[in-house]
């Protein structure tokens, strides 16, 4: 079957009535909701993203990285001029920004950092499946999720089987020849699973028509991720991971670049999702924020708390959820990093388990072991 | 499942090819190969080295910022022939890479190339580093792998890749000469702890060790002034130094250098020069963190993604006791019963399996499609991401998509195979005893072609 992108919307746009009655919505199973969450692999600068121009420090702290006169979108903050369509959700009430969050990771190793992320374990490398997998039986309806990248992301890896999918250059292998691949592979415990959900993907991706042959930066991925979140008996849950947050030096043209691709990667999701963009929450998340005061090679060193992006039809929108520390030295993390005031933990939970109806203290306690959810994030959803 | 032979050739070496048989004493069958192994890899690269790469991008730098000055940078942009000169040192390089491990007499000391290149990872995305992240392999690892650990590292911490892409080469101290000039003129220049931090998470002590921010903050400190000839932007000639500053080279800048003495892990280092950076550095490679750091990698790559711990104790006392001499080092693992034994092992990487597959079908030579096959197997060479280099476990690899690629590129890599070549005899001399079911299905294959692609898909052959 070899349906078109415009017809794959055009079905979507058929079934859409059905979706968007709100009491009905309501009273559908909750394989309605969609979640993606969207890793920020090397530390974004969330100071610069979500700028505080209305702090006071900022200015001298960031020197020549600081912005000039940038409009405040709400007397203290300027959002990144690169992030024209967040922008634009921003004030459609669809988006909003947890600032100064962190993980209860707090050195300053990329990859201890993205463990502790992914894993939602207290310390590095303390559990070996990631928080994502550990979600999936909970979820009512037996929602399945993908990996839109060739290999699974930590964050989805553990014994609830994953789909992963990825566009490929590849020629296609013939049925055949698959079906004595699954024949070779139905004695192997570990890798028959396996095989199977790369057969159960491949029938997903061919039935929407999804581009095998499409492009491989991140928003050709969103959209890719919103054909098969659209499918009804597709994925609804999804993640794509994001890299080259590590800006050391150059930072100024390097972050800029990396939010215009996340913008139009938001954007894509927002086109691609249609009706279903309604119910959808995206969180986009990094492993930790980067030092206050600039470096001297033009960018900025590893620090601790960020900012977390959430956007989608679902997010209760339009504001900065912060309990801001300030950038004064005083108030610094070791006098050196943004001080977190948000767990983030409870951005994750808010943003996947409670959006997706799981009750948020069983999820809490199958997640993150009890990590309380402070008041910050609550009502970060529209209900 | 495997035999200790088929061990030696797939664990340890790159597979086997269809010359091969099974090694019947496999460990002198290693050990034999460290004595032999040639430094120099039988294939050249005709792209040239690190200095005559790094001139090539100085000259297109200059050619860019000239064309900045006259207004016509996007026309400059869009003419793709200026970049040529990278997309061909990437396929040239990665070529070279191919062809050495198809063709090398010396497979087990390969791998180490491939394991060492991975440890002290750097990853292309910057164009100067895309330049070289062949060569710097060529340069500062192959070298080095049968030799030691210090002379490894430090050939590591001074080629200009691993300088330019852990933003060393940049890295001024704030008490520095130029520090002072260049805040007289209004434009600080400090401190870039990237390499420091690194050096001692990635390449040494390992993460969680119990060094400090204190201790990364004083080797960063320490590291001022190593940089690569032609790399530090806005130094005034008359503080560029003199003697080694070849475009292109290392280079010691005293002029960035932060004066004074330093401590690191309650160490103190006296003052002075390239030589500071160098003490700490070396102190470092005798920490017994270091060991066990390195011994657990070893141990990761060769045996299993969870490691009996007696074996890496083994491997971390051997590393310890020899000052972190490599031969001794492989020689306690491959002297281990635990890295023989049968079951699981490991699930090959995409270069594990990639190489192993070409090499079980007789190829020996690679061309810019071996290249692009790595980045649709999700492992394009020299480009990890991050400085942790590639994961080196089951859970990373053995991924739904990731194997229906590898189906894919089977099916049209046996087309590369001599019409004669049967799977079914050369799947016991590859990988020793087949799971049952695996060899039923080669057997039952519909053409030879098929047969051998299902070999090179099957379970057996996606694991060493």
């Amino acid at each position: 079957m070899n349906l078109t992108r415009r017809g794959l919307l055009a079905t979507s746009l058929a079934a859409a009535p059905l979706m968007i009655v709100p009491g009905l919505a309501l009273a559908r199973a909750e394989t309605d909701k969609r979640f993606v969450m969207i890793i920020l692999r090397g530390a974004m600068d969330g100071i610069n993203v979500v700028a505080p121009v209305g702090d006071p420090a900022y200015a001298p702290a960031r020197a020549a990285l600081a912005y000039q006169g940038a409009a405040t979108i709400n007397g203290l903050f300027a959002l990144h001029p690169a992030l024209v369509e967040t922008s634009k959700m921003y004030t459609a009430h669809e988006a909003l920004f947890v600032h100064a969050v962190a993980s209860p990771y707090r050195d300053r190793s990329h990859f201890d950092g993205q463990n502790v992320l992914e894993t939602g374990g207290v310390s590095p490398y303390e559990r070996s499946d990631g928080w994502l997998n550990r979600l999936l039986p909970l979820l009512p309806g037996g929602a399945r999720a993908i990996a839109i990248a060739p290999s699974v992301p930590p964050i989805l890896r553990g014994r609830n089987g994953v789909q992963s999918y990825a566009p490929s250059g590849l020629p296609e292998p013939t049925d055949d020849l698959l079906n004595r691949v699954s024949a070779m592979y139905s004695p192997d415990a570990v890798l028959h699973p396996i095989w199977d959900e790369a057969m159960a993907a491949r029938r997903v991706a061919q039935a929407s028509g999804a581009d095998a042959k499409g492009g491989r930066d991140l928003p050709k991925l969103a959209r890719l991720a919103a054909d098969f979140l659209t499918k009804p008996d597709g994925a609804r849950i999804a993640v794509l991971e994001f890299d080259g947050w590590d800006t050391h030096s150059g930072q100024q043209g390097r972050l800029a670049n990396q939010l215009k691709q996340l913008d139009t990667a938001l954007a894509a999701l927002k086109t691609g999702l249609g009706p279903d963009w309604s119910n959808t929450v995206v969180l986009c998340a990094t492993e930790f924020g980067r030092t206050v005061q600039a470096n001297g090679t033009g960018g900025t060193d590893h620090g601790t708390a960020s900012v977390a992006i959430v956007a989608g039809g679902a997010v209760n929108g339009g504001r900065v959820l912060a309990d801001w520390p300030g950038l004064a030295k005083p108030a610094l993390y070791e006098g050196r990093d943004l001080k977190p005031t948000t767990d983030l933990r409870s951005v994750l939970l808010a943003a996947s388990a409670q959006h997706l109806g799981v009750d948020p203290a069983q999820a809490a306690r199958a997640l993150f072991q009890d990590a309380p959810v402070p008041l910050a994030t609550q009502g970060m959803l529209r209900v | 499942m495997f035999t200790p032979g088929a061990i030696a050739l797939n664990r340890f070496g790159l597979g086997g090819t269809p010359a091969d048989n099974p090694p019947a004493l496999p460990q002198a069958w290693l050990t034999n190969q460290i004595e032999r192994y040639a430094s120099v890899p039988p294939v050249s690269t005709a792209n040239g080295d690190s200095v005559s790469m790094l001139a090539q991008f100085a000259a297109f730098v200059k050619a860019r910022n000239s064309a900045r000055q006259a207004g016509t940078l996007d026309a400059f942009k869009a003419d793709k022939s200026h970049v040529e000169f990278l997309r061909d040192a990437a396929v040239g390089q990665g070529t070279a890479r191919f062809v050495s491990a198809l063709s090398t007499p010396t497979p087990f000391p390969e791998r180490l190339v491939h394991f060492w290149a991975n440890h002290f990872a750097i990853s292309s995305e910057k164009q100067a580093v895309r330049a070289i992240a062949g060569t710097y392999e060529f340069e500062a690892i192959r070298p080095h792998v049968t030799g030691t650990f210090t002379d490894m590292w430090m050939a590591v911490m001074h080629h200009p890749a691993m300088l330019v892409y852990l933003d060393q080469a940049q890295s001024v101290g704030p008490n520095s000469t130029f520090a002072q000039i260049a805040g007289a003129r209004g434009r600080a220049r400090g401190l870039n702890e990237n390499l420091a931090r690194e050096a001692m998470e990635l390449h040494s002590l390992g993460v969680r060790s119990g060094y400090t921010q204190a201790d990364v903050t004083e080797l960063a400190r320490a590291l001022t002034g190593w940089t690569v000839g032609g790399f530090a932007r806005g130094l005034p000639p008359r503080l560029l130094g003199s003697g080694n500053e070849a475009p292109g080279r290392f280079a010691f800048r005293d002029a960035m250098h932060e004066p004074g003495e330093r401590t690191v892990l309650g160490k103190r280092y006296g003052g002075g020069g390239e030589h500071q950076a160098r003490a700490i550095l070396t102190d470092l490679v005798h920490r017994p963190e270091t060991a066990t750091h390195i011994a657990t990698k070893l141990a990761v790559h060769f045996v299993s993604d969870a490691p009996p711990p007696a074996l890496v104790q083994r491997v971390a006392a051997a590393f310890q006791r020899s000052g972190g001499d490599l031969p001794t080092t492989y020689c306690a693992l491959i002297e281990s019963p635990e890295a023989f034994a049968p079951g699981p092992g490991k699930f090959k990487s995409p270069w594990d399996w990639s190489i192993s597959a070409m090499r079980a079908i007789g190829l020996t030579v690679a061309d810019n499609r071996a290249v692009g096959m790595m980045h649709e197997l999700g492992q394009p060479l020299w480009q990890p991401g991050s400085p942790a280099g590639w994961a080196d476990s089951l859970g990373a690899w053995a991924a739904p998509d990731a194997l229906l690629r590898r189906v894919g590129v089977a099916e049209r890599l046996v087309n590369f195979a001599a019409p004669t070549l049967d799977a079914r005899a050369l799947a016991p001399r590859l990988l020793g005893e087949l799971a049952p079911q695996t060899s039923r299905m080669i057997a039952a294959a519909d053409s030879p072609r098929q047969a051998l692609t299902l070999l090179l898909s099957s379970p057996d052959f996606q694991r060493r």
